[in-house]
This record gives C-alpha cells, sequence and structure tokens, in this order.
C-alpha cells in the first residue's frame, strides 16, 4: 500500500477527514520550501501538493501565476523541487507528498528519468493538470511500476463514463475540481459539490478530495462533509505572497490559516 | 529523406485522439475535456453535412471574395533572375488575411452549437480582428485576449476590434506577448465554459482544433492549386509560406502534400538569427514537449520552461507550432527555415517597391526566403508564396525603426 493509500485508510479509520494543502515549490525562495512543508505538517496538513513551477500555467489563476513567476525567477526547477522532496524525508516520513504541476517539466526531464528520481526522493503522487488518462499511456506503466499514484482530475462537467474510466486509471485519490475556472477562484457551490462528489463515491472507491474555492474553515467543513479531503491552495498561496519578507510571519499566518480548517474538519469526526 | 505521402495516409491524420504521429493530442485539464470531446463530435457531423459547407463556400465567396488571386509577380520574378515567383493574394481577403477562412468556418460552427460568446486569442491581432468580425456579422458576443507587449505594438488593430464591437483584453502575465493570451482565452475558457465558443486562431491547441483549422485553411491550396493548373498549366515546384503556429501554411501545403513534385517550405522568425536565442522558430532550432494541449516542437530551456521568444512580427512570436507542421518536419514532407527580421524587412521593402503590394511582416519572411529559393531555381520553374496578409498593420512598426513618428 502506498503512503498515500494508508494514510487515507487510517484517516477513514478515524472517521476524520485529509486536509491537503497546496504550496508552489521555490516560493518565496527555494530556500524556504522545505521549511514550510514542516509548517503545513505542523499546522495539520496529512498530505501536501507541492507545485511544481510552469512557465505557463493554464490551469491557474493570478495567485498561483504569480507564485510560479516567483519561484522561477529564482531559477526552481523539476530537479530541486526532487531534492526538497528529499530534504524533507530526512525528518518526515509520514506525510504523503504529491507533485503537482503542468506535464512539460516532466517531458523536458524524460518519463523514465523523472519517475525514478520522484521514487527515489519520496514522491507518493504525480498530479499533471494538463495530463488526461488518455494521454498518460506511456507514463502510467512507470508509475505502477514504482508505486507512484497517478491522482487524475475530475471536474463538474466529466461525464459519468468518463467519471468511471479515470477512476480505473487512478490511485491514492482523485482530484474533484469543485468549480468550473482557475484556481483561486471565489464562487463555490456547496450543494452542487455534495452532489457531485456522492455521484463519484457511487462509481468508485477511490477516496475523493476536494479542491477549488477552499479558503475558510467554513467552506473546508463544508466540503468535508461530503468528500474524504479537502484541498486548499490559493488561500495559502495569497499569504505567501503578502508574507514574503519575513519568514516567521508568513509560517505563523499560514498556521493560522490550516488550523481552524484542521480543528473544523475533525470536529466532523467527533 | 523524405517519405510519399498517400491519401489514405493523410486521412487518418490525426487519428480518432488527435495524434499526427508523436504530435498532437488533447493535453488540457479535465475540465475542457468534454467540450473537446462535443466539438470533434459535432464537427466531424458537420464536415459532412452539405448545408454546412455550402454555407462555408458561400460566405467565403461572398463575404471574404474567394477565391484570393493567384498572381504572377513578373518584375519580382525578372529581378530575382531565377524561377517564377507567383503570389497567392490572401492580403485580399476582406478583413486583410487568411485568418478570416477560419473565423468564418468556427463561427459558424459556434452557430451550429448554439453559443453565444465567443473568446479569442491573438498575436498581431489579425486572427483577432477577423475574429469581432464574424462575430460583428453574426451577433455573438466576442472577447479578444492579447498581450500587453502586442497590444502596443498593434495598438491600429486594438481600434479595429474595438470598433468591431469586441472587448479586447490586455495580459499581464508572462511574457505579454501570444502565448500568455492563449494561457488566457484557455482559462477564460475553463470558467465560462458552458456557453463559450473558443475560436483558435492557429492549427495548434488540443485536438480537433489542428484539424479542424487546417480544413477551413485548406481553401487557399485548393485555390492555388486549380489556379496553378488553370493559369501556368503545371502545378508549382515549390510552396513557401511563414510559420508562426502554422495556419496559412499548412492551409497552403495541405491539398498538395501527395504531389511528390511539389517542394514545401515552412519560413519561421529567425528574429536576431537562431545563434542569439532570440527567435521564434521552434522547428528549426526547438525540441518536441507539450503546450497549450498538443505536443509539438517547442522553444524551452533544459528544465522543460517555455522561452521567451522574439520576433519584429508579432503574428509569428510563439514558442510553439501546429503539430503537423511537426509531423510534416519529421516525415520529411516539408522543409523548415528560417530567415531573420532584417531579411524579413528587406522583404517587405522589395514587395512594396518592386511589385506594389505591401506584404504582412509575417508574409514579408516567406517573400524573404522565396526570393532567395527562387534565385537559386530554374528560370522554367515555379515558386508560390503565400501572402498570408497585408503589411498596413504593421506601417508603425516599419516607421519605428525608420526612426520615422507618424
Amino acid at each position: 500500500m502506498s503512503r498515500i493509500q494508508s494514510v487515507l485508510q487510517a484517516l477513514k479509520g478515524q472517521g476524520r477527514k485529509a486536509l491537503i494543502p497546496y504550496i508552489t515549490a521555490g516560493d518565496p525562495h527555494p530556500d524556504r520550501t522545505v521549511e514550510l512543508m514542516h509548517t503545513l505538517v505542523e499546522a495539520g496538513a496529512d498530505i501536501i501538493e507541492l507545485g511544481v513551477p510552469f512557465s505557463d500555467p493554464m490551469a491557474d489563476g493570478p495567485v498561483i501565476q504569480l507564485a510560479c513567476e516567483r519561484a522561477l525567477e529564482h531559477g526552481t526547477s523539476l530537479r530541486q523541487v526532487l531534492e526538497m522532496v528529499k530534504t524533507f524525508r530526512s525528518r518526515d516520513d509520514k506525510t504523503a507528498i504529491v507533485l503537482m504541476g503542468y506535464l512539460n517539466p516532466v517531458e523536458a526531464m524524460g518519463y523514465e528519468a523523472f519517475s525514478d528520481a520522484a521514487k527515489a526522493a519520496g514522491v507518493d503522487g504525480v498530479l499533471t493538470v494538463d495530463l488526461p488518462p488518455e494521454e498518460a499511456e506511456d507514463v502510467a506503466p512507470l508509475f505502477a511500476e514504482r508505486g507512484l499514484d497517478p491522482i487524475f482530475l475530475l471536474a463538474p462537467t466529466t461525464t459519468e463514463d468518463r467519471i468511471r474510466a479515470i477512476s480505473q486509471h487512478s490511485s491514492g485519490y482523485i482530484y474533484y475540481v469543485s468549480l468550473k475556472g482557475v484556481t483561486g477562484s471565489a464562487q463555490l457551490d456547496v450543494d452542487d459539490v455534495a452532489e457531485k462528489v456522492s455521484r463519484i463515491h457511487a462509481l468508485t472507491s477511490v477516496p475523493v478530495g476536494v479542491g477549488f474555492g477552499i479558503r475558510n474553515a467554513e467552506t473546508a467543513a463544508a466540503v468535508g462533509r461530503v468528500s474524504d479531503g479537502v484541498i486548499v491552495g490559493s488561500v495559502l498561496v495569497d499569504t505567501i505572497a503578502k508574507n514574503q519578507d519575513d519568514i516567521e510571519a508568513l509560517k505563523s499566518s499560514l498556521v493560522n490559516l490550516l488550523k481552524p480548517m484542521r480543528e473544523a474538519l475533525d470536529e466532523l469526526a467527533s | 529523406m523524405s517519405v510519399k505521402l498517400t491519401e489514405e495516409m493523410l486521412r487518418a491524420l490525426p487519428d480518432t485522439r488527435g495524434h499526427f504521429g508523436a504530435y498532437g493530442g488533447r493535453f488540457v485539464s479535465e475540465t475542457l475535456m468534454d467540450s473537446l470531446m462535443q466539438l470533434e463530435t459535432e464537427y466531424l457531423k458537420l464536415r459532412d453535412n452539405p448545408e454546412f459547407q455550402a454555407t462555408f463556400d458561400k460566405d467565403l465567396a461572398d463575404y471574404v471574395g474567394r477565391p484570393s488571386p493567384l498572381y504572377f509577380a513578373e518584375r519580382l520574378t525578372r529581378e530575382t533572375g531565377g524561377a517564377q515567383i507567383w503570389l497567392k493574394r490572401e492580403d485580399l481577403n476582406h478583413t486583410g488575411a487568411h485568418k478570416v477562412n477560419n473565423t468564418i468556418g468556427q463561427a459558424l460552427l459556434a452557430s451550429f452549437l448554439g453559443k453565444k460568446r465567443v473568446i479569442a486569442e491573438t498575436g498581431a491581432g489579425q486572427h483577432g480582428v477577423a475574429t469581432a468580425t464574424v462575430c460583428a456579422r453574426l451577433g455573438l458576443e466576442c472577447h479578444v485576449f492579447m498581450g500587453s507587449e502586442d497590444v502596443k505594438r498593434q495598438s491600429l488593430n486594438v481600434y479595429r476590434m474595438k470598433l468591431l464591437g469586441a472587448e479586447v483584453h490586455a495580459v499581464e502575465s508572462g511574457t505579454k506577448t501570444l502565448k500568455d493570451a492563449m494561457n488566457e482565452a484557455m482559462r477564460d475558457w475553463v470558467t465560462n465554459v458552458d456557453e463559450t465558443f473558443y475560436i483558435i486562431g492557429t492549427v495548434a491547441g488540443p485536438h480537433p482544433y489542428p484539424m479542424l483549422v487546417r480544413d477551413f485553411q485548406a481553401v487557399i491550396g485548393r485555390e492555388t492549386r486549380r489556379q496553378s493548373l488553370e493559369q501556368a498549366g503545371r502545378l508549382p515546384d515549390a510552396l513557401v509560406a511563414c510559420v508562426g503556429g502554422g495556419s496559412n501554411a499548412i492551409g497552403l501545403f495541405y491539398p498538395f502534400l501527395t504531389d511528390e513534385s511539389v517542394a514545401m517550405y515552412g519560413v519561421e522568425a529567425g528574429g536576431l538569427g537562431l545563434s542569439s536565442g532570440q527567435h521564434a522558430a521552434p522547428l528549426c532550432a526547438g525540441r518536441p514537449g507539450v503546450l497549450h494541449g498538443n505536443r509539438t516542437y517547442l522553444m524551452e530551456d533544459e528544465n522543460g520552461q517555455i522561452a521567451g521568444t522574439h520576433s519584429v512580427s508579432a503574428g509569428l512570436d510563439y514558442p510553439g507550432v501546429g503539430p503537423e507542421h511537426s509531423w510534416l518536419k519529421d516525415v520529411g514532407r516539408a522543409q523548415y527555415v528560417s530567415v531573420t527580421d532584417d531579411e524579413a524587412l528587406d522583404g517587405f521593402r522589395k514587395l512594396t517597391r518592386v511589385e506594389g503590394i505591401m506584404p504582412a511582416l509575417e508574409s514579408a519572411h516567406a517573400v524573404a526566403y522565396a526570393t532567395k529559393l527562387a534565385a537559386s531555381m530554374d528560370k522554367d520553374q515555379m515558386v508560390v508564396i503565400n501572402v498570408s496578409g497585408r503589411g498596413d498593420k504593421d506601417i508603425h512598426t516599419i516607421a519605428q525603426l525608420d526612426g520615422i513618428e507618424i
């Protein structure tokens, strides 16, 4: 069983939901990323989605676009991101790590070299935004051989047939994109999410994490109630931007955002 | 080395998942997949629908003014001193470039699909103008995304789009050029996917766009083929077209692909020279990768980040290229070359002074290469240049380079 699977299974046994924060690696500076990852864990993260910066993040709103630009100004490369994971792993072998990004940096490194390096670094899952399962035929067996979980997206526009097909290619969890839009969009419709996630649950046993539009304890709890985990990104990246010059303020702002979400999620269990 | 292409091979391209050999495909986030698959299904139905085709042909004739002439550039031929140079006059189309062939087709598709809101990306502004034009005609809401750098260097086209009723969104992210405009259009599309039709301006993007844009632009090559036979009594020996995303080039090349005797040259923007790194020539100097929904040759750094591009011509200033061109390069059917900014400017001046035809700076790249090529060929041979657009929009750029304030 992969680390993602055991994390999610343990939570399920306790009736708890996963808290899955996202930050962009290299933002505000590559030297800070590992430290921030540990901060996320202290604030209650079960899984970390670590963004691999890309020059053309087509599915992202302005907040994460700017994070990518900051990270790339410091020359953050995929290889460096893998080094960060390796360093993080020397102190933490419990928290699952999912690399999230776009396909081209992976293509440039080569599928096999990337798969080997990701496994060796301690990466558990890979979410490639612009790689639907139809185009993942070459890379999927490489991930499978190494026990890396391929995380795919489902969207409000995904048909039932595709939900079934995508689930079959997924392990670890499925990322349900709660709304039509880019990351950082605000208009979360909780009833709609509840309906769609229950439809997904009826079609697959793979756990479902929900992202896009979760910004506070209230939205986290609302989404946590109907899913297996909540994914929080832009609101964290935004606070990184605002506090980029003061690392202590930055860390406490991350904790101040995540702790109430953790508590709200854990209240669902009791 | 080149393979002989057959009708049968071409019919199988792209395959059912949008692949041209190793290139193309559908690399987008999940939210867009359903729309793309619907678009593909509907397009394949309409492609064989006589009513749709008849409407398209009628619009091209009565609204665009097709067929565009194939013109024998006698004086340019004489000055060049080699093969006969003929010009396919896409600059004479309504709105001044080949772009309108495609926007007519896609706007028709949008109407058939019942979409009322249209978005488009644009570089030089020609595709934006062509989109705004067809939207005005069909009463569709139109939003055009344009890099803020391009907004500055193509202010005339920005104003044209506004006059036509389009909303122009200046894109400030990334390099502020065509690729960023395309990113922003994709972001808008993902947000408004239900009611929006995305009119992509070139033969790139996710499947089915490279296929349908090619099909709409192939009218250029079909006419050229027929006109060559009628006017010159023969097929050309060489076709030359500029390549940014590659829509005018594929439009010209496609109907000739099985004509083995016809050589094809796609001319990329060499900018300040390939060795300077300041160019927009992915086929000449890039390598395969994935951007904007398809696998194709790209300009990127060793870490897979998309590289900044440079060209004097905004319409060629793009780090990728249509996937079918990547395939044609690999199988050796077409050759891809580049000319520098300076050579293109010389091409612009030459055609203007010798033939009284002012080409777009994009098309001037084709002119520059074709004159070199023609000079190396025999007098009884024949070269066709696709003059993909007219140069009025570039007057400010040219004047600025000449140090003149207009």
